[in-house]
């Protein structure tokens, strides 16, 4: 950090003072990077009411206190008195004069206050988390349905993409034959293709077949295998040393032998990537579920339940909230279990998905 | 050792004298595992993009199939006239512009924060940077919205604290375009960790050299660090580049797919989908999205050529 020392700091103070000043920048960013989160969170454990209320605190859930007196229940008020600023409950309330009792001490009788409570005075709130909001937030959308649709898709979508893409790969790394390299070029090329390009005959042929509103073009084209894919899994399968396949070629191993037998094993880590990878993919796409499933609602996977949620329960703020967490919780856990895969596969192959 | 080594020449050997049997074998199993992609990409790339072009000289529209014909190059000769079409590359280009130099600035300070020999928790700083791109891209358009509501939303209750009105992020025509950038601010996570892996790429002794010198910290990071960590950062200025004219989740959750206001989210993308899939003009769309095709195809071109023309490559001088 750019910070001209003072000449007589010692060493260790001023790498003291830059880590607090680095730290706590850092920290600084951090939090409003993601103090969405906060708000999510937050604003899901709230009520509409809570939410539209201009005088709860706009962080945490809160709710006007009341106290219940001789069958009515009573808003209570922060109200200057003689003796300091005290919490008393409103009995009747006018523009001028407003009564009131002390919770505290309701044999005392009726307080007179003069003044506009309206304008001078603040209701007291206590904290009120709605964690009901989960429970009504799970029926409203249906979660159940939406997790078992996105599931699904991506489920099979995975098992296709990733096994078709090692068999692949296989041929790529593992086989010379002509045309190897061209092809292969071929299958970089397709990385930069805009869906666009193909989408539009695709789905009329979809369409024609019968397949639209179903979830098979979510999932069938991904069982031939993608660009994204077979690079990384190529990659890594020419970093496996050929002497094991070699050996166990010569103990009669044919090619489907030594895929499962020897570079499967090894490769391990490269295919829990491209799983993971595909997997949040499916999880997480919106454009192909629109365009495929948009007018069959018990087939919608999570993003399209939650994108329709919010365009029609606008009145719903604090359950849109509540969706948008239970949406993305799942993939957050995945995440932080398997943070070294996502972090540093992306860094080795260069590519996203 | 020895051992390993022999092994390795072994098969390096054995590699290349290929007998006729050999050669078959190759060639059989080489193409039966291949196979799947081959087919994939006859069934769901060759044919639907060559169908794509052929689709582009008609009118077809699924609804009535039956008066289909073609129209030549009507379809082309109407966009530059589409008032839609030249407001959705606007509105695609004018977000590229803002959102690339931004985007590219936090990055570098994320990246050069994260590099820095005073940061505690170093690793859990980089992950909870990197985890807002895990997010669901719906769930996470939909928390901004709240976030950004001019009543309940935290950034306006904040700048009121500060005695600044919030604006209407997601209704104004003016902030739309900010908000959106703020938002796509959540997918920094890529760009931090490979600026972050190209500023650990640079030789400590330029560093070294340049104190000797009396470098400070601005002179070193502007005449060592920006040059080397160039091929990065261009790389993912194209990326993004293309990444706008690809542009859509977003946009559609945020306006409900409408474009508004007064279509400022309109990006090319969400207009060819209106016009494919909510008019019908599947003719039309076809034209629209072999012009994105030919677009992302130039500037991955530009990027290739970019990148062998100023970005300095360690070792191989400047130009």
């Amino acid at each position: 950090m750019a910070v001209r020392e003072p000449t007589h700091m010692t060493g260790k103070q001023r790498e003291l003072l830059n880590k607090i000043l680095v730290t706590g920048i850092a920290s600084f960013i951090l939090i409003a990077f993601i103090m969405p989160l906060g708000y999510m969170f937050t604003s899901g454990i709230k009520s509409t009411a809570q939410m539209n209320d201009p005088n709860a605190s706009p962080f945490w859930p809160q709710s006007p206190k009341t106290i219940e007196y001789e069958g009515e229940q009573l808003e209570v008020y922060q109200v200057p008195t003689e003796d300091g600023v005290k919490e008393l409950a409103a009995v009747t309330k006018t523009r001028t004069k407003t009564t009131f009792i002390d919770p505290e001490n309701p044999e005392a009788g009726l307080i007179e206050w003069e003044g506009n409570w309206r304008k001078d005075l603040v209701p007291v709130y206590f904290a009120d988390a709605k964690w009901d909001n989960f429970k009504t937030a799970w029926d409203e959308l249906n979660f159940p349905l939406l997790f078992r649709n996105t599931l699904i898709i991506a489920v099979t979508g995975t098992i296709g993409a990733v096994g078709s893409s090692i068999l692949v790969a296989y041929g790529f790394s593992r086989f010379d034959f002509r045309g190897k390299n061209v092809l292969f070029m071929i299958v970089i090329g397709t990385i930069i293709l805009p869906m666009q390009a193909t989408l539009i005959p695709t789905y009329i042929v979809f369409s024609r077949i019968g397949w639209v509103n179903t979830f098979l073009p979510l999932i069938v084209p991904h069982f031939f295998a993608n660009a994204y894919n077979v690079f990384l899994l190529r990659q890594y399968f020419m970093q496996i040393p050929r002497d094991l396949d070699q050996a166990a070629m010569i103990d009669g191993a044919g090619p489907f032998r030594i895929l499962v037998s020897v570079i499967l094993p090894q490769a391990l880590p490269a295919i829990t990537a491209v799983s993971l990878f595909h997997f949040f993919f499916a999880w997480n796409d919106f454009f192909g579920p629109l365009i495929y499933l948009v007018s069959a609602p018990e087939l919608w996977p999570l993003s399209v339940g939650l994108q329709r949620f919010n365009a029609t329960y606008g009145r719903m703020p604090n359950l849109i909230q509540t969706s948008a967490l239970i949406t993305l919780v799942l993939p957050v856990i995945i995440f932080f279990l398997a943070q070294r895969v996502f972090m540093q596969g992306i860094v080795f192959s260069g590519v996203e998905k | 050792m020895t051992e390993v080594s022999r092994a390795a020449t072994v098969s390096r050997a054995s590699k290349k004298p290929k007998t006729g049997h050999m050669q078959r074998y190759h060639t059989k199993w080489g193409y039966i595992f291949i196979s799947p992609w081959i087919i994939g990409f006859l069934a769901f790339t060759l044919i639907p993009v060559v169908a794509t072009v052929v689709f582009s000289f008609t009118n077809y529209s699924p609804v009535t199939p039956e008066l289909t014909e073609f129209v030549g190059v009507k379809n082309y000769v109407r966009m530059p006239s589409d008032a839609k079409v030249v407001e959705s590359l606007w509105v695609t280009v004018r977000y590229a512009l803002l959102a690339i130099p931004i985007t590219l600035s936090f990055g570098i300070v994320l990246a050069l924060l994260g590099n820095a020999k005073g940061l505690l928790g170093k690793n859990i700083f980089r992950t909870l940077f990197y985890m807002p791109m895990m997010i669901p891209i719906v769930a996470g358009a939909v928390i901004w919205k709240g976030v950004m509501n001019t009543q309940t939303g935290w950034i306006n209750v904040a700048l009121e604290t500060v005695g600044i009105p919030g604006p209407d992020w997601v209704n104004s025509i003016f902030w739309i375009t900010p908000a959106m950038v703020l938002i796509g601010m959540w997918g920094v996570g890529n760009l931090m960790l490979t600026l972050m892996a190209g500023m650990q790429g640079v030789p400590t002794e330029l560093y070294e050299a340049a104190e000797i010198d009396g470098a400070n910290a601005w002179r070193k990071f502007r005449n060592i660090t920006l040059p080397m960590i160039s091929p990065v950062l261009f790389y993912n200025f194209t990326l993004m580049l293309i990444g706008a004219f690809k542009f859509f989740d977003l946009a559609y959750v945020l306006k409900d797919g409408t474009g508004g206001p007064a279509d400022q989210t309109l990006f090319y993308v969400l207009n060819f989908y209106k016009n494919a899939f909510e008019y019908n003009l599947m003719g039309y769309g076809s034209a629209l999205a072999w012009v994105l095709f030919l677009i992302v195809l130039i500037l991955t071109i530009f990027n290739f050529w970019g990148q062998s023309r100023w970005v300095y490559y360690a070792g191989e001088g400047r130009n």
